[in-house]
């Protein structure tokens, strides 16, 4: 089966280069059967890439031992569905993963995209197997990317899987933060073909719109469920910790986040259409960065894979990519002026600018964080270290001024607007950040940071019920519609824009959510059993922790120490809580990694309890806790789930085609004038 | 019903009440052995009251763990339980703290010790300066090129609409009958 395998990545790799040579060879491309050459040699990569999957997949649930990645990933007593989640736990098999999932969106963007943009699709199947290419010669070339390589000899069991690996979240997480940045080369495909047969106008945006919302949801997702995973599993009682890696997948989730505000402007207006290029060509280099630093090992991270070579391959096309997709961008300049110009500094597309220079700026931060230490090293020679003091210095600010334009842009009308339309506009709003304010401070708040975020939350949530109840009014006015009638018609009538408002409400639970981190309280105890820990919570009350004991049992692929306590909240009992020790072991009972630690948490709307069992003291029961009371954590979650169902309701299909100019409007190759309407 | 079942039904609430409180209260105190010492890893010692001395924290909060984790050091010890580093840098601490030396003496000291890599944030002086300025710089310039080219192009237009009375209001090159439309179908989008 490793043998199929193999064979269908070198077919895969054939086929990329004839698929390339047909999208940018110039006469090749001008053939009348151009189009269906490369959208059935599309089907025919995906189709080949899922053979040397399943292959993979085969010989994992199969034990071949002899396959050298098989041996290091799984192990014979590994439950099942992380045997399967093994496909991209390590390097090889991510970058087969990586390789399948862009070709089956190749394919599916063939498939699916209208024919009205049937000019574009020969280059967008062009530069999406010029990517899977890539990943296919590091896989084939590199000489330590190849997932079928086998052993001289066969071990009788497997390394087995990472105990850290092993979390539900693990199996979710990576491949929905890998379908957000794999899913950004099809923006990135249709962006390098306008520039290439020189249709820029606002064709390409309308067919990549599901695209980008559909990218920019998949990492959204997969950053919140990667947070989620670091809180439970990790055990360090924190979410985010500006690791290169979580750094890398937040940059081009900045950058989309941007593009999709100042799309806009280009669909209503028809400006920015440099800017815009500009963002998705960003987006895609972020997201191949971000795949580099995971590979590299150049930045340490606690996430990365191991140290390889492919690093400079991963250079090499991050350079190539760059100069080309800038260098298109250069040659058609002059065709891409702005068919209009702002009017006045308040407007609605001011305030999309200014919400894109903080995106973009904040992306900038980050960037130069992850870097500073590289270039520091090179210039100085002196080795330094960013971590989230740096991040959380440079960034709080800007973030706080995005928070901000969250609620000023919905409350400016487009083009210009009146003294008098902002005065009625604000004045709610503005009120209810104060309120929320002086409330927080008379309730005793003084963190600076967190009482502004609590302030402008208060603030963006006054706009967004302003706009919805205002909505709400006039469909009663007009339609004498019931009042819940009339709200659920104002978000299916026009589910971008008030799907978009869900969004701006995730942004401010997430917001507020983060700032809860400031109040953490955390203590370290020592207990005998029936000895009792308290610890204080920020919302006045105080819990007591008593140590039950410590049982030990053998699990399926484990053995496993449990601590008990029984919780109580101003001496009311809450429950038993554990937090665990894993010592996995192999088919013949042999540990396999160092013992891992498995938190207890006891969660609520208003704070988390979060006990970790360290160890024990001289090997008895006496043992050691970390205990955290962590506030709002749960809304972060809830901002995720906010966030996704704002983000289904924008992307609901019939809302994107409403705006779609018909056909016979639409200038053959030329730029146009915009579209309005 | 017999008068044993009667009896039993009478006191088996007392009873499981009593195991309850049995399983409960496990005798306060007790240390015995694990029976698999070894599956729960390094062996960890007795919390120090100064492990919880925010000062203490707080210092170990700038300063990184020399294991490779990229973590600080009151994270990694309070975390990775494998690592050997972090509880050895705590104790440098606690020594250093118990000296009588301050916040920034004990991280001038570890500075001295390990190189400024052991910072968790680089300190702002020389080269790392521009480390903390050039995001802020960059984005308060771009936000100022903004604010000055709005603002240039909103006096033009009020300057252009002052000398050509006819003109449209955008400024721009669309007839008024255009100029319409956009209005309408801009207004559209807010409805």
């Amino acid at each position: 089966m490793t043998l199929l395998g193999q064979f269908a990545l070198w077919m895969a790799f054939l086929l990329s280069i004839y698929v390339a040579a047909f999208a940018f060879i110039p006469s090749w491309r001008q053939r009348p059967d151009a189009g269906v050459v490369v959208e059935r040699s599309s089907y025919a990569i995906a189709i080949v890439l899922w053979v040397a999957a399943v292959s993979l997949w085969k010989a994992l649930f199969a034990h071949d031992f002899n396959v050298e990645y098989v041996a290091s990933y799984t192990s014979r007593n590994l439950p099942d569905y992380y045997v399967f989640a093994a496909l991209w736990a390590g390097q090889k098999g991510s970058l087969l993963f990586w390789a399948l999932v862009l070709a089956s969106f190749g394919a599916i963007a063939q498939a699916v995209t209208s024919r009205r943009y049937a000019m574009l699709l020969p280059t967008v199947g062009g530069v999406t197997s010029t990517v899977v290419l890539f990943f296919l010669a590091v896989m084939l070339l590199s000489g330590s990317g190849n997932p079928f390589e086998r052993l001289a000899f066969t071990p009788a069991d497997g390394n087995g899987l990472n105990p850290q690996l092993q979390n539900p979240g693990m199996v979710i997480h990576p491949p929905l933060l890998y379908l957000g940045y794999i899913s950004i080369t099809i923006p990135f495909a249709f962006a390098i073909a306008a520039l290439v047969t020189g249709r820029v106008d606002t064709g390409w945006i309308h067919a990549i719109r599901r695209w980008t919302l559909l990218s920019w949801l998949f990492l959204s997702a997969g950053i919140t469920l990667g947070m989620w995973w670091a809180y439970v599993e990790l055990g360090w009682g924190g979410y985010w910790a500006w690791d290169p890696v979580e750094n890398a997948s937040f940059l081009p989730w900045l950058t989309m986040s941007a593009f999709l505000h100042s799309v806009m402007i280009q669909e209503k207006r028809g400006m920015l259409k440099r800017w815009n290029l500009g963002l998705v060509i960003g987006s895609f280099l972020l997201s191949i960065f971000g795949t580099f630093i995971t590979r590299s090992g150049v930045i340490a991270s606690v996430h990365s894979f191991t140290q390889s070579n492919i690093g400079a391959f991963f250079v090499g096309f991050l350079v190539l990519t760059a100069f080309v997709s800038f260098s298109l961008l250069y040659l058609r300049w002059p065709a891409l002026e702005p068919e209009s110009q702002l009017d006045s500094l308040a407007s609605r597309e001011a305030a999309f600018l200014f919400n894109n220079l903080l995106l973009v700026g904040i992306a900038f931060s980050v960037l130069w964080g992850t870097i500073f230490p590289i270039l520091s090293e090179a210039v100085r020679g002196t080795k330094i270290t960013v971590g989230p003091p740096f991040f959380n210095q440079v960034n709080i600010p800007l973030g706080l001024g995005l928070l901000a334009l969250t609620g000023i842009g919905p409350l400016i009308a487009w083009r210009q607007t009146s003294t008098s339309n902002l005065r009625r506009q604000f004045i709610l709003p503005v009120s209810t950040g104060i309120l929320v304010t002086v409330v927080l401070l008379a309730l005793g708040v003084r963190d600076f940071y967190a009482m502004m975020t609590f302030g402008l939350a208060g603030f963006v949530v006054g706009t967004v019920t302003q706009e919805f109840y205002r909505g709400v009014r006039a469909r009663q006015r007009m339609h004498g519609e019931h009042p819940v009638l009339a709200f659920g018609r104002l978000i299916t009538r026009n589910r971008r824009r008030y799907g978009g408002y869900l969004v701006h409400i995730a942004m401010v639970v997430y917001f507020v959510a983060f700032a809860g981190m400031a109040f953490t309280r955390t203590r370290e105890a020592t207990l005998s059993v029936g000895d009792t820990a308290t610890i204080g919570s920020p919302f006045g009350h105080e819990y007591a922790l008593k140590f039950l004991g410590i049982s030990q049992y053998q699990a399926f692929n484990r053995q496993v120490s449990v601590a008990s306590m029984e919780v109580t909240r101003n001496g009311k009992k809450l429950g038993i809580m554990t937090s665990e020790k894993r010592q996995h072991v192999d088919s013949f009972g042999k540990p396999t990694f160092q013992p891992s630690t498995e938190v207890g948490i006891r969660s609520d709307l208003r704070e988390d309890l979060y006990v970790v069992y360290a160890g024990s003291v001289d090997g008895t029961e006496r043992s050691t806790f970390r205990i955290t009371v962590n506030p709002l954590v749960w809304w972060v979650w809830a901002g995720g789930v906010f966030l996704i169902i704002g983000g289904l309701i924008t992307m609901w299909p019939s809302a994107w085609n409403a705006n779609l100019p018909p056909i016979r409007d639409r200038a053959p190759a030329a730029p146009q004038p915009a579209a309005v309407g | 019903m017999n008068r044993r079942t009667l009896l039993a039904a009478l006191l088996a609430p007392a009873a499981l009440e009593r195991l309850g409180a049995q399983t409960q209260t496990p005798k306060t105190g007790a240390a015995d052995p694990l029976r698999d010492p070894a599956s729960v890893g390094q062996l960890r010692a007795e919390a120090n009251p100064l492990d919880n001395n925010e000062v203490v924290k707080g210092i170990e909060r700038r300063l990184k763990c020399t294991c490779g984790c990229n973590l600080d050091i009151f994270t990694c010890r309070t975390t990775d339980f494998t690592c050997t580093y972090s509880p050895e840098l705590h104790k440098e601490v606690i020594a250093l703290f118990q000296a009588g030396q301050t916040a920034d003496d004990i991280v001038a000291a570890f500075v001295a010790k390990h190189g400024e890599q052991i910072l968790l944030a680089p300190p702002a002086r020389g080269f790392n300066i521009l480390g903390y300025v050039l995001p802020t710089v960059a984005v308060v310039l771009g936000a100022a090129t903004l604010g000055f080219v709005l603002v240039r192009r909103h006096r033009l237009r009020l300057e252009t609409q002052t000398a050509t009375p006819g003109r449209s209001a955008g400024g721009s090159d669309l007839t008024p009958e255009q100029q319409a439309n956009l209005d309408r179908a801009l207004k559209d989008l807010d409805a």
